[in-house]
C-alpha cells in the first residue's frame, strides 16, 4: 500500500532521516580514519571488513534515499 | 486545480500573503518545499560523502592487495661495516631507494644492531637516537620512541616506527627489508 503522507510527515520523516545520515557518516569517517592508521601501521587484515562495513553503510543511505524517494511518487 | 491545506505557500513570518511585501506576493516562494528540497539534497550530498569513503577504502584494499602480489623489492643492501660504528651511535641511510627512505641504524651494544624508519610516524619528522635515555626522540612535537622496538613511548605519535630489518655477514652489515608493524 502506498500512503500518502501530507508535507508537515514527509518533512518529519525528512528530519528523522537526515539525523540517522549523519549519525552514519560521522561513523563511517572515523571508521576510515582508523583504517588509514591501521593500514599506516602495516596491519592489513582490518582493510577488507572495513571496505564491507563501509559499503554497507552506504547501502543502508542509499537505501533511505530510496525510500524517500518513493514517498515523493 | 485547489492545492492541499497543506501546499499552501508558507511565508517565513507566518502572516497571510495579502500581508506580505508586493515583491513576496508577485514573486512567492514556497518556503517548506524549498527546506524539503535543501534537506533532501543534503541528504543526497551525504549519500556520495559516503560513496567517497567507500572509494577510500576499495583504494586501500586494491593497493594492499597489489601490494603484496608485488616480488620483494628489498634486496639485501650493504648499508654499513660493523666497525663503522661504536656502541651508541647512529648512522643514517637510505633503503631501498634514495632520498625518500630515510632510515636510522644505531648500534645497541657490541652484537647487536637496530636500524628504523628515520619518520616519525606522527608527521615525518626525522627522528633522532638518544641512547643513553634508550629512546628515539622527534624533535618537531616531542615524541619518543623506544630505542630496542621502536614502538611510541611518548607524545603525539601513535604507531611504531617501521624496522629495517637487518643482517650481519662477514662484518658487513646488509638491510634486507622492511617491517611494518613488530613482530
Amino acid at each position: 500500500m502506498n500512503r500518502r503522507f501530507t508535507r508537515p510527515q514527509r518533512m518529519t520523516i525528512l528530519n528523522g532521516m537526515m539525523t540517522f545520515v549523519i549519525v552514519i557518516i560521522v561513523l563511517q569517517l572515523w571508521l576510515f580514519t582508523a583504517t588509514v592508521n591501521m593500514y599506516l601501521g602495516g596491519k592489513t587484515g582490518i582493510l577488507l571488513p572495513a571496505l564491507l562495513v563501509s559499503a554497507a553503510c552506504l547501502g543502508l543511505i542509499a537505501g533511505l534515499l530510496w525510500y524517500l524517494y518513493g514517498l515523493e511518487r | 486545480m485547489p492545492r492541499d491545506r497543506d501546499q499552501i505557500t508558507t511565508p517565513p513570518d507566518g502572516q497571510p500573503m495579502t500581508e506580505q511585501p508586493k515583491w513576496r506576493r508577485d514573486f512567492p516562494i514556497d518556503i517548506p518545499e524549498d527546506e524539503y528540497v535543501a534537506r533532501r539534497d543534503l541528504i543526497k550530498f551525504m549519500a556520495l560523502t559516503s560513496g567517497a569513503f567507500v572509494c577510500g577504502h576499495a583504494f586501500l584494499a586494491a593497493h594492499s592487495l597489489l601490494r603484496a602480489a608485488e616480488p620483494a623489492a628489498d634486496a639485501a643492501r650493504p648499508i654499513a661495516r660493523v666497525n663503522d660504528l661504536q656502541v651508541g651511535e647512529s648512522l643514517s641511510f637510505a633503503y631501498p631507494d634514495g632520498e625518500n627512505a630515510p632510515r636510522i641504524l644505531v648500534r645497541l651494544d657490541e652484537e647487536r644492531f637496530v636500524a628504523y624508519d628515520q619518520q616519525c610516524t606522527h608527521l615525518l619528522c626525522p627522528v633522532q637516537a638518544r641512547f643513553e635515555e634508550g629512546v628515539l626522540h622527534c624533535p618537531c612535537h616531542n615524541g619518543y620512541f623506544d630505542l630496542q622496538t621502536g614502538n611510541p613511548i611518548a607524545g603525539p605519535p601513535r604507531r611504531p616506527l617501521p624496522r629495517v630489518a637487518l643482517d650481519i655477514r662477514d662484518g658487513v652489515i646488509y638491510a634486507t627489508g622492511i617491517e611494518l608493524s613488530p613482530p
